[in-house]
């Protein structure tokens, strides 16, 4: 038997024990404890070593507001940090280690920050580590050495580095109503709404429905609330149109009613069952939202108010009745409220000493006296606690005379030994997923506290029970009913609701959060945030409270200030001297509660791009090609040869289509089918030049603008028939084209009569260049000519290779005498190998992206590298496409003065004048400086070895361009340490007239 | 957030891509009024509010939809194709 724990009540199985290690230590549990409630059982008080000072520190709460104890479980090698020990169920087998210390917890060499408290207040970062402006260490590193060094020491758990090999996985929902929690007002939301045949989600966060039911220890229709919220939770879990998550937590709430949650799946189970993921993520589409998310328990700020076992009062009541546990033997409970009084009583059933009462009020109701009488408290009315006292566990408080109306302790500090110190500041709804979906928060003078706003009629969430501001069971249940109701557009009708033990005492706490006395007084615990810091960033002016929030990072932490918020805010009112409403309050962010990210993730996780594979992928593949990601496309690199470089493979294919022939896979190219009566006045308005004028069989190279006048993208059209047309674009921007288009002729000319398709998948394109192409394809292509005479520079034919219809059309971008040959794609692989099986003869080469690169770059064509968004049509010297014969998209911007200015930068070649090789990317200068590299003049757009010149060649964007021909440069390439002189000339670095295309 | 589709029915924001401010007036092709122009291409009112807005159906139809959303709370009151309904192919019909 567990030495804190009590002979009967709550949910523990005390015939079941459950061993877990803490910190190397062996310890028992009982099924149904968490690994507070165990811990707590075996008196382990302490539980961590606080952010920034490394203080010891105890369970302060139950629940997931937990600040102090977070833990990293531990899965074999995979670590999770910062769990809340109160949220982890104990299983056997179960691992677990403290947080931010070393050498152990209970002694940690980092505690010596405590001594340093006074340095490292708020803004101690931002203060510190601008460096010194003056003295020795001015300009050197030294505080940069510092500030690793203190990162280090402050923090939470250290992330693992073994891959997480458990499995997630992620599931959408739809409901009628979702239901946020599961206390007494969610679960009578959830039946309602049920009974009236509505789709109902009940989400809870913990691991049993149930809510404060679990361990008010009040009776609802006679029987103990805990009980009767199991009979609850059964008779929904019968129901069809109800699915109860328990361990689930609603994280965020979206737009259209979309509120996301992280189921915890099997986390509990020493092995998760076949096929469980450890945590499912959902995203759940509800019609409405019943928010029954309860209220969290605030502490009260005094001086050692962080010391193990000073616990929140609600906490000490859930661990005493939930899972039969007694944090200390007696009890000395602080408030400002009646609530703590009924915790009290709660504790002292389940045979607990308790001390004294502490009350700052000096007016505590007859009905409160009573109780502390039954509780064989001694009263202590209208004093405060003004210290605590012990080391790593509490032993006594101090106790003053308090004066509410001053604020202020007067007379003989009396000492009270106890060995636990309960506190209670009054409570706080749980609004936050409210706030989410933008309700503003309106205090509330009497309960001192963050309200949601009364819902708006067309409102898509309705509140019910303590996130209301209604703190009693009973007005929970009725509230929960009305809301299930209304959620599923019922009327209210004749219910008879179950009767709650009527709940003594006020909801509203005197208006006291903090009591001034000397000594370190926490208000977020997980971040270390004392109220001196919180009155020094109203000294320093950081007054608002996002600036406080940043400032001193009070509610930043992962329990994003469930416990703090409210005492920070009431004391910097207090410091400027306003209402706390005045003062203001953030908007809370998802998510409510931490998220895994596995459970983001899902089972998406390595590379998730789909693949496009071109018909001849597997030819290429087997025929040594090396594949290259181009967008969502697969290309052929090089084919290289055995011991072959990149640079000498592409090399020898240029040279080889050059010299013969070579074939290259341009079924990657975006194909967009552009038909209907109107197709070629769509086209003239598209294009910069014309294409009305184009007969059909032949085809004519297009350049597109944006609307603002800039280069958008180029590509060769293909005039089928009179309303036929085959618009080719770039691989990089075929789907921005077809959207483009498409917007054109939706929004803007919806007048136009034509008809849009992409027919990128359906044509397989093979392109054959060099001057034995023409023989090739007159060996194997048969019903057309392939002349000159029968297929001229940009003319069209259609014929069959190997039997297979296709289309050929003669353009080139290798500079050669070359030919496009499209054919269905299914027949792709079939007609480049029967293109192969011709050229064999003639020493036809299949090549890659790099040497078809090193040829452009040797015409110098343009790609997406010069068409980068910056670069107008004259740029790139492609003015001559620009018909003043016609207005078209970007004809009206592009003269605009800036696109027109001499000196923008232009497209040039360059030939590198040292023997070695240029790199894109590289930014050319008039003269070198490395130790300070400045006054670029433009950059490199690609660059390779030229086999036709014998040289290494760029083409590069360079201001001036055209008037710098001829002259002299250097390549200033500082992260590749690569700069040397270059000739700038001419793009066109190879047979400039074309007559070789020609031919 | 969801868009219904005059087409499709309602559908997730990933099946959409957002086209632009519906309020923008495009001047006849060829205006020389570069004023005009400017604001077409740069202009934008920014309300906090009812926006009227382009977004086309990517994932779905390819149709462009105008969307009246409100920017402060993601509410859409409005959904219509931009080409009108006379212009939108019906469900089911041959075009």
């Amino acid at each position: 038997m567990n030495p804190r724990r009590t002979a009967t009540g709550g949910r523990v199985n005390r015939q079941r024990p459950v061993r877990f290690t803490f910190d190397g230590t062996a310890y028992t549990g009982h099924a149904g404890d968490t690994l507070a409630s165990a811990l707590l059982a075996n008196g382990v008080v302490l539980a961590g070593r606080s952010f920034k000072y490394h203080r010891p520190r105890g369970l302060l709460s139950a629940g997931l507001d937990e600040p102090n104890a977070l833990v990293t479980v531990m899965r074999g090698k995979v670590r999770e940090p910062n769990v809340p020990a109160t949220m982890i169920e104990i299983h056997d087998g179960l691992t677990v280690e403290s947080q931010n210390r070393f050498p152990s917890l209970a002694f940690d060499i980092g505690a010596v920050n405590q001594l340093a408290g006074k340095l490292i207040s708020a803004g101690f970062y931002y203060k510190t580590f601008m460096g010194p402006a003056i003295g020795p260490l001015k300009g050197t590193r030294f505080w940069m050495l510092c500030e690793h060094v203190i990162r280090r020491a402050a923090g939470l758990g250290r992330a693992g580095e073994a891959p997480d090999t458990s499995r997630y996985e992620r599931m959408n929902a739809f409901c009628d109503v979702l239901v946020v929690g599961s206390g007494p007002a969610g679960l009578m939301a959830a039946s309602a709404a049920a009974e009236h045949g509505a789709n109902v989600i009940l989400a809870e966060a913990d691991a049993h429905a149930g809510g404060s039911a679990n361990w008010s220890g009040e009776t609802i229709d006679g029987m103990l609330a805990a009980d009767w919220a199991a009979d609850m939770a059964a008779g929904l879990r019968e129901r069809p149109n109800v699915r109860l998550l328990r361990r689930t937590a609603v994280w965020g709430c979206y737009d259209g009613n979309t509120l996301v949650a992280v189921e915890r799946v099997s986390d509990h189970k020493a092995k998760a069952g076949p096929g469980e993921p450890r945590h499912r993520h959902w995203v759940i589409r509800a019609r409405s939202v019943v928010l029954a998310t309860g209220a969290f328990e605030r502490p009260l700020v005094f001086p050692g108010n962080d010391r193990p076992s000073v616990m929140l009062a609600s906490a000490a009541e859930r661990y005493a009745n939930e899972f039969g546990v007694l944090p200390a033997e007696t009890f000395i409970v602080f408030t400002n409220n009646d609530s703590a009084y009924l915790s009290t009583i709660s504790l002292k059933k389940a045979g607990a000493n308790i001390a004294a009462i502490v009350d700052v009020r000096q007016d505590v109701g007859e009905a409160m006296r009573i109780l502390a009488s039954e509780a064989g408290a001694e009263l202590l009315a209208g004093h405060a606690v003004v210290a605590t006292e012990g080391g790593k566990a509490l032993r006594g408080v101090k106790v003053q005379r308090f004066n509410m109306t001053s604020g202020t302790v007067s007379g003989e500090a009396r000492s009270l030994s106890a060995d636990g110190l309960l506190m209670s500041g009054g409570w706080s709804p749980a609004i936050h997923l409210a706030s989410q979906a933008g309700a503003k928060a309106e205090w509330d003078n009497g309960l001192q506290a963050f309200l949601p706003p009364a819902p708006a009629r067309n409102s898509r969430w309705l509140g019910a029970g303590a996130f209301t501001g209604n703190f009693s069971t009973g007005g929970a249940l009725a509230e929960g009913h009305a809301a299930g109701l209304a959620a599923c557009g019922a009327e209210p009708g004749e219910t008879s609701l179950p009767t709650a033990e009527t709940t003594l005492g006020s909801p509203e706490p005197a208006p006291v959060f903090e009591i001034k006395a000397p000594g370190k007084a926490f208000v977020d615990f997980q971040h270390d945030v004392t109220v001196d810091d919180v009155r020094l960033a109203h000294r320093e002016g950081f007054v608002s409270v996002e600036h406080l929030k940043r400032y001193t990072t009070l509610g930043m932490a992962t329990d994003q200030g469930k416990t703090s918020n409210v005492a920070g805010l009431a004391i910097m009112a207090e410091a400027r001297g306003l209402p706390i409403p005045d003062v203001g309050t953030t908007r809370f962010r998802p998510p409510f509660s931490p998220v895994s990210l596995g459970a983001f993730a899902a089972e998406r996780y390595g590379d998730l791009r789909p693949e496009r594979l071109t018909p001849m992928h597997d030819w290429h593949v087997e025929h040594g090609a090396t594949m290259q990601p181009a967008g969502l496309w697969f290309r052929p690199q090089i084919y290289g040869l055995a011991g072959e470089t990149i640079e000498q493979a592409y090399v020898r294919e240029a040279a080889a289509t050059r010299e013969a022939a070579g074939i290259v896979d341009v079924s990657t190219l975006g194909k967009i089918a552009v038909q209907g009566p109107d197709a070629a006045e769509f086209l003239d308005r598209v294009y910069t030049n014309m294409f009305s004028f184009l007969p059909v069989g032949k085809a004519r190279y297009g350049l597109m603008l944006r609307e603002d006048g800039l280069a958008f993208d180029d590509g060769t059209t293909w005039r089928l028939g009179d309303n036929d047309f085959l618009m080719t674009t770039t691989t990089a921007n075929a789907g921005k084209v077809m959207q483009h288009l498409e917007y054109f002729l939706d929004v803007i000319w919806p007048e136009l009569k034509v008809s849009l398709v992409s027919v990128t998948d359906q044509w397989a394109g093979a392109a054959i260049g060099g001057p034995s192409a023409r023989d090739i394809l007159a060996a194997c292509v048969r019903k057309t000519g392939v002349d000159n005479k029968a297929l001229p520079f940009m003319g069209i034919v259609h014929g069959t290779i190997a039997d297979v219809p296709v289309m050929i059309c003669r353009l080139s971008f290798s500079g050669e005498m070359a030919f496009e040959v499209y054919s269905p794609a299914d027949y792709g692989t079939h007609v480049w190998e029967a293109l192969m099986e011709a050229g064999r003869p003639f020493g036809l080469v299949p090549y890659g992206m790099e040497a078809l690169g090193a040829m452009r770059i040797e015409k110098g064509h343009v790609t997406g590298a010069e068409i980068d968004g910056r670069t107008t049509a004259r740029d790139l010297h492609l003015d001559w496409m620009l018909s003043k014969k016609k207005p078209f998209i970007g004809s009206a911007m592009m003269d605009r003065e800036g696109l027109i200015a001499s000196g923008r930068i232009q497209l040039v070649g360059l030939l590198s004048l040292d023997g070695r090789p240029l790199g894109g990317g590289a930014h050319i200068v008039e003269a070198v400086d490395q130790e300070n590299p400045h006054g670029s003049i433009g950059h490199i757009t690609a660059a390779c070895y030229s086999p036709a010149l014998g040289k290494y060649i760029a083409l590069a964007l360079v201001e001036g361009g055209k008037a710098r021909h001829g002259s002299r440069a250097f390549i200033s390439d500082p992260l590749r340490n690569r700069y040397g002189p270059v000739e700038i000339v001419s793009h066109h670095f190879f047979d400039p007239e074309g007559s070789r295309m020609h031919g | 957030m969801l868009i219904t589709c005059p087409y499709c029915g309602p559908r997730d924001l990933s099946e959409f891509t957002y086209q632009g401010d519906g309020n923008r007036t495009r001047p006849a092709p060829a205006s020389q009024d570069l004023d005009a122009w400017n604001a077409y291409v740069y202009d934008r009112l920014n309300p906090a509010g009812d926006h009227n807005e382009i977004w086309q159906h990517s994932g779905g139809c390819r149709s462009h939809l105008r969307v009246v959303r409100n920017t402060l709370t993601h509410e859409i009151s409005s959904v219509g194709f931009v080409r009108g309904d006379a212009h939108a192919r019906k469900p089911g019909a041959r075009k």
